[in-house]
């Protein structure tokens, strides 16, 4: 194991980051028509002229891959070749952008209304424009923003108009598509529409691939997608989605472009729009369907403060040096390149592990403000059951402390230096009014405690209100997950050295791996980099004095408990929630449990034992959470999924769930229990 | 040390193809009479068809320069005006002013005429390492008769080829590693009593040919301690006999190219092997390093014209026994034998195809409105096999070159003319200067066939967009390939260096590994901290049905680097892994030599093409 030195190298406390602008300020100060008018002149790829969207359809339709697929599918059906041509044509008709620069005006318009009524400011960091700018000159560029609100993609393109940007074409779930009218002026913004699944179906992935690449290679636009797939509704970032990766790297590796640089954009909302709707979709009440009437009733969010966002345009990547030294590229010689092909090991864990980093270098850029680090103090309170509250300044005073670790673990906080803590503190807490509430200089969620007061109350009622307490929490929660990045691996260590039982380093070590490994699917670890986020991790703990590392033992500093305590607090949810799920797992998960009926099952499962008091988070009803263990348990193999008559089931392995259980719960010496088998 | 040296199309320019064409011109009138007084001589001569006249003396040095490439009276320089100035006689271009090159120069390179970075202007032999000497070899070749010499400057002159970091290190008057003897074997006879004299007394044996190598191929090993000895063939010059019944003649290994062609076309005749090299270089280095000449799409390359090799290796003489045209007798000897590059032994005769030379000849080009198009109309041009004896592409920033490098024209008229082809290329048809590029194109055959031909190849250009541009366009497209050679030597005056490599590729690849590794080189210069963007540079050279053979330049200003060569390099170390990455072959027809040495793993692992290996001369000769 490395010595600390390599890690002081890239300490993350002097990590270089750019300031911001706000752009809201101009448009408050000038006229939005006039700004919707402007002259719009972006510089283009290598002077590339623009290309009409009818012109691409013809050269998507021409190419030789498409040709092939087309003769292909046409063998295999028996079907006449003009007849899947216009199978293809019709699958690109329902796919294609029409980018119109009236549109993009109307939009730059009313955005601009919109986000005055509803942000303080929208702070971009000026200099990450400029390398974009450059980087689009010079190179086919791939937008990968994180995804937190549906306003990400509109807020880009914004953004990029506002700068003077070639606007980015943006790959977007079919379900927007449902809007009436709406999904058409999205078409016309600049969208292009996927199917969500479409696994099988090798003609449509063969035009979608093919329109993506064609747009790429020939540098018409920026192409923006969404690495990890959907939005997050948990603000922890999403374990990344290979596919449209894949497509946008495959042109580089096939020596078609000389390179695509990849811009990671992080955008963090200081509220989030959908804040408790998703709470309320995690808790299992369904998702309100996408459509122009449900967007229209949302306009009741119109009048509220949500803050300010910031959008941080990373480092643009190379793809060519991240493939340097790592993929051969000769393999790619013996084939011609119009014939499509599965990619081989060792490119799809090159692209897997590139995600992995670009989500890392996402997370990175993601400015945390004041009031994340209160849901992470105020959830830990709530769940050791403080039912009076904090006293505020107690509160303002533990803000502090965890302002400072956090910036020695690397968080990118905007922190207000020039406000005191307690000014900081209450207008933090002022803005999340719905979360939190004061009285008597008690600070505490708002949770109903007083509800229906005493006496016993029907069971319906007493989960009702189970429910709407969740929503509280998950909404909490999903704030303080924006700074679990920060804390991971020192939490994870925490949690190990916790769990280990002694100090041996070896043994934490395996502790560490076993918990890394467990929460593989929950949390954004690259894989294969265990001895790495180890070694950060007591570098990370060294340095702010909470650990010693020999080489043998890792030993606990007197003034290292409260980081530690902190620590722990942090993965317990998780732990606990992974331990329930073993436990609903053994008890009572039935030969014919499918995975669809998974959630509602462990949802019931888990309220009853949150109703008797035997679990302490709330936040364990997360969905998110239910999926992501039980993906874990399928990849650990703790889980099967057998191929039944007419579906899959679920098969337990129950000793192997069992000894999951023990050892997440420091029952049993890790590696003896799991860590062998995994 | 992989070498029979020479051969390959390499560095080499061909100024003496533009003498012997404009010479296939002038003759056909008295064609018959020199056949048949030539058919006398080689019927009669046991010895030579034609001995005298032959271009390199055994003290090459009389004729050559030792630090630069070709003739010492031949040169590029600034004159007192500050123009440029090719001076000689013995080239078209010679005794001319080029009034483009200097403004060309100093906005490709950023050179500046005050800032001039001169070569050692002779060598010093106390830099010459003294011989070791294998004192007994050396008594018993005494005995044999055989030539040979250990004066320092014979040794310093066979120790490099044209790699861009030997010329660069001699221009220093660094001189590393060099053979401690020097032998001239004169015929079949000789070789066979060196190798095996070197056998019995364990010395390394170098051949040694035409030294126009670009791939290391002569560099001698440091830690070689035994005695080194270049075996220089050059005298081995002669032309034993044609044989007009099966058009094939017979020849010694170290003829030259246009010894051999001038000699050829005394009786009638022609190889039309012209690689560009071929003023240089020598047969024996073509069929060991399986050269490739321009005119291939008529001719064929080294591998279809070869008859017959007889090479002397350490084991004895291999050589088929016969003379047919194609055999089905196990493996050919002939595939072992070309691409050896001097690892397995002395070419020291061979047979060759031969062809009645062309009564017609005809140079043309085409302009292209950008190198896309260009490319698919030599596409097309394969695809239909209608290719004509040579047809090459350069792109944009070529054409600009070649611009640079038009003499000053004489009269008012050809200027005048020259800007209104200009004005209607640019703006009547809207090509952008910026993007076009132009194939040259050359023509051979009868008359009737060669008109034909020729509307046939503008037909399917014109399909591409592409318009005729006449005849003396394609002439200096040509000419660009040789002098290119010299001007690197007046370019390292300004600090500027530069080579070419070549590769061959499929079609489908050919736009993407030009564009690729261009931006490879320009980007891996900027990395390295070139102030000024590198000249990057490609063409397409030769056409095949399944691919394309192409050429690269690049060339940078090094002023302020520490280490200009080693970086140079690196770059092109660089540049030869993106052309591996893109799907092209490590060399077309340059060879492997030393210089692709680290990648002799790559290829066998990596299966990415047979290996031209780079066994040192001493495993495998002694």
């Amino acid at each position: 194991m490395a010595s600390s030195n390599a890690y002081a190298q890239r300490d993350p406390m002097l990590k270089k980051r750019d300031d911001f602008e706000d752009i809201l300020e101009e448009r408050r100060n000038s006229s939005d028509l006039r700004y919707a008018l402007k002259c719009y002149t972006p510089a283009l790829y290598k002077g590339v002229a623009p290309c009409k969207s009818s012109m691409l359809k013809s050269m998507v339709l021409q190419s030789d891959q498409l040709h092939y697929v087309i003769q292909q599918v046409s063998k295999e059906t028996g079907r006449q070749t003009d007849n899947v041509q216009e199978e293809v044509s019709a699958i690109l008709d329902e796919m294609a952008h029409s980018l119109q620069l009236s549109t993009v005006r109307f939009f730059a318009f009313t955005l601009s209304k919109i986000f005055k009524s509803l942000f303080k400011s929208i702070r971009v960091n000026e200099e990450g424009i400029q390398r974009l700018q450059q980087a689009i000159q010079d190179h086919p560029v791939v937008l990968l923003p994180s995804h937190r609100s549906y306003m990400d993609f509109l807020l880009m393109s914004y953004l990029l108009y506002t700068y003077d940007l070639t606007l980015p074409v943006i790959a977007a779930g079919m379900d927007f598509m449902g809007m009436k009218f709406v999904g058409e002026m999205f078409r016309m913004s600049g969208a292009f529409f996927i199917r969500r699944s479409f696994g099988g179906n090798k003609l449509y992935w063969a035009v979608f691939s093919e329109y993506v690449k064609t747009m790429l290679k020939n540098g018409f636009a920026p192409v923006e997608f969404f690495l990890e797939g959907t939005r997050s509704r948990t603000s922890k970032s999403l374990i990344p989605k290979l596919g449209l990766l894949n497509i946008v790297m495959d042109p580089f590796l096939k020596g078609e472009v000389f390179d695509v640089h990849v811009v990671p954009v992080s955008i963090s909302y200081e509220r989030i729009l959908e804040e408790t709707l998703y709470a309320r979709e995690l808790l299992g009440i369904p998702k309100p369907k996408e459509s122009t009437s449900g967007l229209f009733k949302a306009r009741k969010v119109l009048s509220e403060d949500y803050g300010s966002i910031h959008v941080y345009f990373g480092q643009p990547v190379s793809v060519r040096s991240l493939a340097e030294g790592r993929v051969n590229r000769c393999q790619f010689n013996l084939v011609p390149r119009h014939i499509p092909g599965r990619p081989d090991e060792d490119i799809h864990s090159f692209v897997n592990d590139s995600a992995y980093k670009l989500v890392r270098a996402q997370e990175d850029n993601m400015v945390l403000k004041p009031w994340v680090l209160l849901a992470s103090l105020l959830l830990q309170k709530q769940a050791v059951g403080q039912e009076q509250g904090t006293a505020l300044d107690e509160l303002t005073a533990q803000a502090v402390w965890l302002r400072d670790l956090s910036r020695q673990y690397g968080a990118f906080l905007h922190w207000p230096d020039q406000m005191t803590p307690s000014e900081v503190v209450s207008s933090s807490l002022s803005l999340h009014r719905g979360l939190v509430r004061t009285c008597e200089g008690k600070v505490q969620l708002a949770l109903e405690h007083e509800g229906g007061a005493v006496g016993p109350q029907s069971a319906a009622a007493l989960e009702e209100k189970l429910l709407s307490q969740a929503v509280i929490v998950l909404s909490c929660a999903s704030y303080r997950n924006q700074a679990l990045h920060v804390f991971l691996r020192p939490a994870l260590l925490a949690s190990a050295i916790h769990a280990a039982s002694s100090n041996q380093k070896q043994e934490v070590f395996n502790s560490f791996s076993f918990l890394r490994n467990m929460f593989s699917n929950e949390f954004i670890l690259c894989p294969g980099a265990t001895v790495q986020d180890f070694e950060e991790a007591c570098y990370l703990l060294v340095k702010t004095g909470t650990l010693q590392v020999t080489q043998k033992e890792v030993l606990v500093n007197e003034r290292g408990h409260r980081t530690l305590a902190f620590l722990v607090s942090m993965l317990d949810p998780f732990l606990q929630g992974y331990q329930v799920v073993c436990r609903f797992l053994c008890e009572e998960a039935t030969e014919t449990l499918t995975e669809k009926q998974f959630i509602p099952a462990i949802r019931k499962f888990i309220i009853k034992h949150l109703l008797a008091g035997r679990l302490r988070y709330a936040e364990v009803l997360s969905s998110d959470l239910q999926k992501n263990s039980l993906a874990a348990f399928l990849r650990l193999g703790a889980v099967e999924k057998i191929k039944g008559v007419d579906q899959e089931t679920l098969k337990v392995n129950a000793a192997m769930v069992n000894s999951l259980e023990d050892t997440l719960g420091g029952k049993l010496p890790t590696q003896k229990a799991v860590v062998a088998r995994l | 040390m992989a070498s029979n040296s020479s051969g390959s199309g390499s560095q080499g320019r061909a100024p003496q193809r533009l003498r012997i064409i404009a010479g296939h011109l002038q003759r056909p009138v008295d064609v018959d009479a020199t056949v048949s007084a030539a058919e006398c001589k080689a019927q009669g001569g046991e010895a030579d068809v034609a001995s005298d006249g032959k271009s390199v003396p055994k003290r090459r040095q009389e004729i050559m320069k030792w630090n630069g490439w070709g003739y010492s009276d031949t040169k590029f320089l600034f004159n007192k005006k500050g123009q440029a100035e090719f001076t000689g006689k013995r080239y078209k271009l010679s005794g001319m002013i080029i009034p483009a090159l200097k403004e060309w120069m100093e906005g490709t390179f950023g050179t500046n005429m005050q800032h001039k970075s001169l070569a050692t202007p002779a060598l010093t032999r106390t830099a010459v390492q003294p011989p070791t000497l294998n004192e007994a070899f050396v008594e018993e070749l005494k005995s044999t008769g055989v030539p040979f010499s250990h004066d320092a400057e014979d040794r310093v002159f066979r120790a490099h080829g044209h790699c861009l970091h030997e010329i660069f290190a001699l221009r220093e008057g660094k001189v590393g590693r060099v053979p401690d003897l020097v032998v001239w074997p004169n015929c079949h006879n000789d070789v066979v009593k060196i190798v095996e004299l070197a056998c019995k007394h364990n010395v390394c044996l170098i051949p040694y040919g035409g030294g126009t190598s670009v791939s290391s191929a002569l560099e001698c090993p440091q830690e070689e301690t035994r005695s080194i000895v270049s075996v220089d063939t050059s005298q081995m010059n002669r032309i034993l006999w044609i044989d007009e019944k099966n058009l094939t003649a017979h020849m010694e290994a170290g003829i030259v190219g246009q010894d051999l062609e001038r000699l050829l076309n005394e009786s009638g005749y022609c190889t039309g092997h012209e690689p560009d090299s071929m003023e240089f270089s020598s047969l024996g280095g073509w069929v060991a390093t399986r050269a490739s000449g321009m005119k291939k799409n008529i001719y064929g390359n080294i591998e279809d014209l070869v008859i017959h090799v007889k090479m002397v290796t350490p084991q004895g003489v291999v050589e088929k026994s016969c003379q047919g045209p194609r055999m089905s007798t196990g493996p050919d000897i002939h595939h072992f034998i070309m691409g050896s590059e001097g690892t397995l032994g002395v070419v020291t005769e061979v047979t060759m195809k031969i062809r009645p030379m062309p009564e017609y000849q005809k140079y043309g080009s085409v302009v292209f409105p950008n190198f896309e198009q260009g490319v698919a109309c030599l596409r097309e041009v394969a695809r239909q096999r209608c290719a004509p004896a040579s047809i090459r592409l350069m792109d944009n920033e070529q054409f600009k070159f070649g611009h640079a490098l038009k003499p000053q024209v004489s009269s008012m008229f050809t200027s005048f003319l020259e800007g209104l082809k200009k004005f209607y290329i640019t703006k009547f048809k809207g090509f952008d200067p910026d993007c076009l590029c132009v194939a040259t194109l050359l023509f051979e055959g009868n008359r009737e066939k060669v008109l034909q031909h020729e509307k046939q190849v503008y037909d399917i250009a014109a399909k591409f967009g592409g318009l005729a541009a006449g005849e003396d366009n394609g002439q200096r497209g040509y000419m660009l390939t040789f002098v290119i050679a010299y001007l690197r030597d007046l370019g390292m005056d300004y600090y500027v260096i530069g080579e070419s490599f070549e590769t061959s590729v499929p079609w489908d690849r050919v736009l993407d590994i030009c564009r690729n590794v261009k931006a490879r080189i320009i980007r891996e210069c900027k990395d390295k901290g070139v102030q000024f963007q590198p000249f990057s540079t490609c063409r397409v050279t030769q056409t095949y049905d399944a691919g394309a053979c192409v050429y690269f330049y690049f060339a940078f200003n090094y002023r302020g680097l520490s280490d200009p060569v080693h970086m140079f390099e690196e770059v092109e170390h660089a540049a030869r892994e993106e052309i591996l990455a893109n799907g092209g072959s490590l060399s077309h027809h340059h060879g492997a030599g030393q210089c692709c040495a680290a990648w002799a793993e790559v290829m066998e692992s990596g299966r990415v093409e047979r290996c031209g290996t780079s066994y040192s001369a001493d495993t495998t000769m002694c």
